[in-house]
């Protein structure tokens, strides 16, 4: 008897937690509807200069169009391809360098007030030498969102390959191992997580180098269009290309943080 | 015949605005099947000798000898066991305990047998698939035990290998420990600041004093107790008057420091 008793109270317990996620979904969904259905009203009421902040209709209208002739599918493509292209080059790289620096604590030392200054810098404000050394194109795009993201990275991961418990190298080195092999069977996989978790800081920095670098150069690209719709006075453009870059984004993110979740299960 | 010989073994830890001289002209040797312990209070220097025997740290001045050899010439296999297991918790307790031969590339079905066979010995089994998160804090010990035992080493160095168990699985282990070296006829270093476990385990003891780490004394154990498993050991009659002595020896050397 007491056992179906218990198994009530856990029903009840579940019961509990479907209503308070219910809750948090209407709560999420009343703030989107109400964003946009405020945005609408005070564009046609003339609250704000519909001219300069548009409306989500317009935006709306505008996208169906320009999804449907296939422009702006071209340009999101784009942007989505710098930006991916981006973060893999800067996190990988990151890592590599990250690694050089394990390997020589000597080189490690020497570049210890470069890797200060450049980690201070901001990155973006080399955006025009990027573009004048590399040409402007896609490659000096997806250099920014490289760039931005590798010094963090190989802090980031260099320190974690520091903090490694030494013992674990204590317990390769009375087997023999070289210190490669102590990199690759302790330090290395040892900080698998840490990687993993530069991961998804690293895929928004990406985006904020790739849209700079697409304001300073590029003739296509989501990062174009705000700068092309500002230029043109056509905000209802600056505001559909921000939308999808923050519907974009986001699922980047969620993506990212789904292979997270993967890679945590199957590498600890 | 002696197998482990250290020499007027003295090692200095620098800092950069300090240095510190660890151990002072440590001189003495082991048997071959000879379980020594090194007995003292913590700072005195007894990982140090491990440390330095299992050629993982360089003395500054002093020799040591492995079967008349200088350590570097020699290749006898030296196993080492740690306070912690550090177990490598992303491989599974067979992968763990084939860390050695992996690092010396010589992985064969033979030996995966033998792990087997090892961790069966040992307690363990049905465990070779599972990750070290799953097992308790004295079975992942039994397992470090086996990874160390695995590469079929001349000399064990068991650095304060029980020190963070609880007091039962303590005591079974040390009868474990006890019987496998004996089995296979290992010959072992135990560095402890626990006595019983010193005497229960033991044929000799080195006991230590800090600052600079020196040999104060060393204690034969008597016959008796040394033929007897570590646990019948603390309940022997001349159990008591040994600890005794060694406590009086470890006293007199903290009084000297303090």
């Amino acid at each position: 008897m007491s056992d179906k008793g218990d198994h009530l109270l856990f029903e009840k317990h579940l019961q509990g937690l479907k209503r308070e996620k219910r809750i948090v979904f209407i709560w999420q969904a009343c703030i989107l509807v109400g964003f946009f259905g405020l945005w609408e009203l005070a564009s046609r009421m003339n609250w704000i200069d519909p001219l300069l902040f548009s409306s989500p209709t317009k935006v709306y209208n505008l996208l169906t169009v320009k999804l449907t002739d296939g422009s702006m599918i071209s340009h999101t493509l784009i942007t989505l391809f710098e930006t991916l292209a981006g973060f893999i080059i800067g996190t990988l790289l990151g890592i590599v360098i990250a690694s050089l620096l394990w390997s020589s604590p000597r080189f490690s030392n020497i570049s210890d007030p470069y890797l200060v200054i450049l980690n201070a810098m901001p990155k973006v404000a080399l955006g025009p030498i990027i573009i004048v050394a590399l040409g402007p194109g896609y490659v000096a795009i997806i250099a920014m969102g490289a760039i931005i993201s590798i010094i963090i990275t190989t802090i980031v991961v260099y320190t974690g390959f520091r903090e490694v418990d030494p013992n674990y190298e204590k317990v390769l080195k009375s087997f023999g191992a070289t210190r490669w092999q102590c990199f690759k069977s302790a330090i290395f996989p040892a900080n698998l997580p840490v990687m993993i978790s530069t991961l998804k800081v690293n895929v928004g920095l990406s985006w904020v180098g790739v849209i700079v670098g697409e304001f300073l150069v590029s003739s296509e690209g989501l990062g174009y269009l705000i700068v092309y719709g500002f230029q043109v006075f056509d905000f209802t453009l600056v505001m559909a290309a921000l939308i999808l870059i923050a519907i974009f984004a986001a699922l980047m993110y969620k993506v990212v943080e789904r292979i997270e979740g993967w890679l945590i299960k199957h590498t600890t | 015949m002696s197998f482990l010989t250290l020499e007027h073994v003295t090692h200095h830890y620098f800092s950069k605005d300090d240095f510190k001289k660890a151990l002072d002209d440590i001189s003495f040797s082991v048997k071959e099947g000879e379980f020594v312990s090194l007995l003292g209070p913590s700072g005195c220097g007894k990982s140090t000798i491990l440390s330095i025997v299992s050629g993982i740290m360089n003395q500054t001045s002093g020799r040591v000898l492995l079967d008349n050899k200088p350590m570097i010439e020699s290749e006898l296999a030296i196993g080492y066991m740690l306070q912690q297991d550090y177990l490598f918790p992303w491989k599974t307790i067979l992968d763990n305990v084939l860390l050695g031969p992996t690092i010396q590339d010589n992985v064969n079905e033979e030996l995966k047998e033998k792990a087997l066979e090892l961790l069966r010995e040992v307690g363990l089994q049905n465990v070779e698939k599972q990750y070290p998160s799953s097992l308790s804090g004295g079975m992942r010990q039994r397992v470090a035990l086996v990874r160390t035992l695995i590469t079929d080493p001349k000399i064990l160095l068991l650095d304060e290998p029980f020190s963070a168990l609880d007091y039962q699985t303590k005591l079974k282990l040390e009868d474990l420990v006890y019987k496998l070296l004996h089995a296979y006829h290992k010959t072992a270093i135990l560095v402890t600041h626990d006595i019983g476990e010193a005497i229960a385990m033991s044929d000799r003891i080195i006991v230590m004093s800090a600052n600079p780490g020196r040999i104060s004394k060393t204690f034969e154990v008597p016959l008796e107790l040394r033929n007897e498993m570590p646990f019948l050991v603390r309940k022997h009659p001349k159990y008591q008057s040994i600890f005794d002595k060694v406590w009086e020896e470890l006293n007199k050397s903290e009084t000297q420091t303090v």
